[in-house]
């Protein structure tokens, strides 16, 4: 356990079981939930078509991911209600599917990411999950009294003059980055399952906030080390362990 | 005036189209302006206009250069379901603990989904009255409370007032409005100052 070949996916699962579960919160703050697949399944398109296009995988499913969260501002004036993440979802699947249907290397890479490939973690995915990790939990801190404020009081929010773009921007860019890593770190229903379920079972059971935010990472990292462990021991994929894993306790203690 | 915050002049204000008559006043530090008037006459669009949310369509509306604004509506805050509690929604504003009623000031760290509806109203309010401002634009606030709610709320309007914060409230309850308010105007055609 304690070699190289599983303390570095160890880790790099870690950051994010830390972080997804905070990012969950916020989500479902903002009604926006299905942020989680849509995003996972556009950084998926991103990465198939960096590698056909001979660009590395990380880099178009951040890039993508990031363009969706940016770029469906411009249209938010027909994608009201969350019919862009829906929309999202369904493209971004679309084209994974058809790049994974028509290119034998894109399929491969296809199935990685929505199985999950944690245990193929190395170096270069930690030395970019882990700082990016920190610097997502430090912007959500950051962003957190005004993304409360614009939910709770809209119109105290416009009538104080405080621009809500710059902060719903910064929030989405978060959101798609660190949901783009996650996918390419632990497929694309690992990350979900870190995103709903912790925050779910916050939602239902915290008496505050703050007490909200811990509760979710602490969820997160302890389904996280457990289904790493479970999956390990019996040689079986890490993504629906900790699917299982997350959707017993949630019935459990929600 | 020097401590005019607003100055309205022949002020016409609505959303799509014009939807109140001709409206003339002056809002001032330390002083609660009431609105009043049957429905429809356009006792929130004139509140919406003073916030920078509806039209002005004729007429002037002047505000004092970076006034800070606070402003309740009557939409409920959406917490339903969301773990936040009292005093973390008044720290969002600004607003501090210090006044509160105590049949509230005892839950002030329960969650707001757990709160009664007319706790949850006054906490709400609560959170807007006492946010750091120079104006404090109120729309029914007395919606929803109960005769305590509405005597702590009437004793703390006006000690909002006399600290120099300007208010202007909107509500039907004509009694309310007539005992806390320096000046009321009642909307309708023509505006009549009382």
């Amino acid at each position: 356990m304690w070699s190289d070949l599983f303390v570095l996916p160890f880790l790099t699962g870690l950051c994010l079981a830390l972080v997804l579960p905070v990012l969950g919160c916020f989500l479902r703050l903002r009604d926006e939930w299905l942020a989680a697949l849509a995003y996972a399944h556009v950084a998926a398109a991103g990465a198939l078509l960096a590698l056909i296009g001979g660009a590395m995988p990380a880099l178009g499913g951040m890039a993508a991911a990031a363009l969706a969260g940016g770029g469906k501002r411009l249209f938010a004036g027909r994608l009201a209600g969350g019919a862009a993440f829906a929309l999202l979802l369904l493209g971004g699947w679309a084209v994974a599917v058809l790049l994974a249907a028509n290119q034998p290397l894109a399929e491969q890479l296809g199935h990685s990411l929505f199985d999950g490939q944690l245990y193929f973690s190395g170096v270069a995915q930690l030395a970019l999950v882990a700082p990016w990790s920190l610097f997502a939990a430090v912007a959500l801190v950051f962003l957190s009294r005004h993304l409360l404020l614009a939910r709770v009081y809209p119109d105290y929010f416009a009538a104080r003059h405080l621009r809500a773009w710059p902060v719903v921007l910064g929030f989405d860019l978060v959101a798609a980055l660190t949901l783009a890593l996650a996918t390419m770190t632990m497929g694309v229903m690992g990350g979900f399952a870190l995103v709903f379920v912790p925050a779910w079972i916050a939602f239902r059971r915290a008496r505050s906030w703050r007490n909200g935010l811990l509760l979710a990472a602490v969820i997160g990292i302890a389904g996280y080390g457990a289904a790493f462990l479970l999956a390990l021991g019996l040689d079986q994929p890490f993504g629906p362990v900790l699917a299982l894993l997350l959707i017993a306790v949630g019935l459990i203690i929600a | 005036m020097s401590d005019a915050l607003i100055r309205a002049r022949a002020l016409v204000a609505g959303w799509e189209s014009p939807a109140t008559a001709p409206l003339d006043f002056v809002v001032e530090s330390g002083r609660i302006l009431g609105l009043t008037g049957a429905n429809g006459v356009g006792k929130t669009t004139v509140l919406s206009a003073l916030a920078g949310r509806a039209r002005v369509f004729s007429g002037v509306l002047e505000a004092r250069l970076g006034l800070r604004l606070a402003l309740q509506t009557q939409d409920v805050p959406p917490v339903g379901g969301v773990p936040l509690s009292g005093r973390e929604l008044l720290a969002l504003t600004g607003a501090t603990v210090d006044g509160l009623p105590p049949w509230l000031a005892g839950r002030i760290d329960d969650r707001l989904d757990r709160l009664s509806g007319g706790q949850r109203h006054y906490l709400t309010l609560w959170a807007v009255l006492q946010a750091p401002a120079d104006l404090v634009l109120l729309d029914e606030p007395t919606n929803n409370l109960d005769s305590a709610g509405v005597a702590h709320l009437a004793s703390a309007l006006r000690r909002l007032a006399g600290s120099g914060t300007a208010l202007v409230l909107v509500s039907h309850d004509h009694e309310f409005v007539e005992r806390i308010c320096d000046q009321v105007i009642v909307l309708g055609e023509p505006a009549n100052v009382v």
